[in-house]
């Protein structure tokens, strides 16, 4: 049976993990290998690596940190940031990345999603959504999120942009749900369950985790494919193989890395 | 034979990642797509990331689809390199190397079913072999991202399932194909080309007997 996912997601800038609240005021978390080694021992499904200033500072992803996890670690990873290019894509999968998200870059031009499809297959491509509520009661797209003095509000409505993206051949959808992110009171259930409906890719959640029960809700309520986290995971706060156990005996089918028997 | 593992570049994004998971088990493979190298290595790996046509055009462009079909030494493929040793892959309609009987098929988009399936799903095993060895423990999950399948066959050795069993592990004869990514399936993908390194030239094909 296919296993519901638990990815910790770090943030990366200046070769050094980093997590700020609410997208803001980043403080160092550690050494990227070092954590992913970690994370890998824990029981970690996958791992997403974002270089969050690389998109608002028109820089690409530096392929040496890529390379590095690569040989380090044997669970999959997406890296995330700076990828404006099939160029782009090319030399991080290339060294060693088994997906690339795109987020900013394919909003100032989708056809970049298809052009990845096109050369490297659905599945190495993954579409990161940046999405706040805005007083009307509409889910907005947001960009260049890793800055806040760059970030802006687009037109463009959510479920829109999550529907284009799988047309044009996103293998993946991460919705940021920036209105939980960071304050650990929860995921966004009912704003997951509206892009559930409409998705029929796996679609991962991020922004709002501070309980072992919040990831029980978002697997039963919201039917995601995987729930991303940082700050509980990277804090200490949740245990891997504790939270895994709870979410066992929850009924969430969920990956063990340790004898059951 | 000169004792070299072989990866045979498909065009596959994740050929980097198998040569580190190569290098995590002590073995420095190298990457080449000369007829004769290939031909005198003691394993051949065939990875693969991406979509069966182009897959195929790049081994035909190089005579490397006749190289392949010929050879006597263990040759694993991985993902779309498994896909690729079957008679033919329904993506973009493509007659395939041949190695192993059967065709590969799309999953269904019609009965709700995401596609790629993709995380970590249980090897369930349908016949014992050496390819197999020490995967009795309580892990037996693999790391899968693929839209197409083999259906299980007389050559399934694991089965996995997603809407439907399909192929997970296959062995024909020296022919093996893992569908899911051992080098990133954790302490059992290491394990999993651990055993395809252990089996010799000499290695009896495949039976159907089980031989635990």
């Amino acid at each position: 049976m296919l296993k519901r996912r638990l990815i910790p997601c770090l943030d990366v800038r200046d070769g050094k993990v980093v997590k700020g609240v609410r997208f803001r005021d980043h403080v160092v978390m550690g050494d990227i290998v070092d954590l992913a080694l970690r994370y890998r021992d824990a029981g970690a499904d996958e791992l997403v690596f974002y270089d969050i200033t690389a998109s608002p500072e028109g820089r690409r992803v530096e392929r040496a940190w890529v390379e590095r996890v690569a040989r380090g670690i044997d669970i999959p990873f997406c890296v995330a940031g700076g990828i404006r290019s099939v160029e782009d894509a090319r030399d991080v999968l290339h060294a060693g990345a088994d997906k690339v998200s795109v987020n900013s870059p394919a909003l100032e031009r989708p056809g970049l999603i298809a052009e990845l499809a096109e050369a490297f297959g659905v599945q190495c491509v993954v579409v990161g959504v940046d999405s706040m509520r805005d007083a009307d009661g509409e889910w907005r797209v947001r960009q260049y999120t890793g800055n806040p003095d760059k970030t802006r509000a687009l037109t463009r409505r959510t479920l829109d942009w999550v529907g284009e993206a799988q047309r044009l051949g996103a293998g993946e959808i991460v919705l940021n749900c920036m209105g939980t992110d960071g304050v650990r009171a929860g995921y966004d259930i009912e704003q997951l369950s509206r892009v559930r409906a409409i998705c029929e890719v796996p679609l991962v959640a991020s922004g709002g985790a501070g309980t072992p029960d919040h990831f029980v809700e978002v697997f039963r309520e919201a039917h995601v494919d995987a729930a991303l986290a940082a700050s509980v995971f990277h804090g200490g706060d949740i245990a891997i193989p504790d939270l895994k156990k709870h979410l066992g005996r929850a009924g969430v089918p969920v990956r063990y890395t340790w004898n059951t028997d | 034979m000169s004792g070299e593992v072989v990866l045979v570049d498909a065009g596959g994004t994740n050929i980097g990642s198998v040569r580190y998971a190569l290098e995590r088990l002590g073995v420095e493979a190298v990457m080449s797509d000369d007829p004769g190298r290939i031909r005198a290595a003691s394993h051949v790996i065939l990875p693969g990331v991406g979509a069966a046509g182009p897959g195929m055009a790049r081994l035909r462009e190089r005579g490397l689809d006749a190289v392949i079909r010929a050879l006597t030494q263990p040759v694993l493929g991985v993902c779309l390199g498994m896909q690729l040793l079957f008679e033919h892959s329904q993506e973009g309609d493509t007659p395939c190397l041949g190695v192993v009987p059967g065709r590969v098929l799309g999953f269904p988009r019609d009965t709700g079913l995401r596609v790629p399936h993709m995380g970590w799903n249980t090897l369930d095993t349908v016949r014992e072999d050496p390819l197999l060895a020490g995967l009795d423990a309580g892990d037996r999950h693999a790391y899968f991202v693929h839209g197409y399948a083999a259906p299980v066959g007389p050559y399934t050795l694991a089965s996995s399932e997603y809407g439907a069993p399909f192929s997970a592990v296959v062995r024909q004869g020296n022919f093996c194909g893992m569908q899911f990514h051992p080098e990133r399936s954790a302490a059992v993908g290491a394990r999993l080309l651990g055993n395809f390194l252990a089996l010799g030239s000499a290695s009896a094909p495949s039976t159907g007997e089980v031989v635990a």
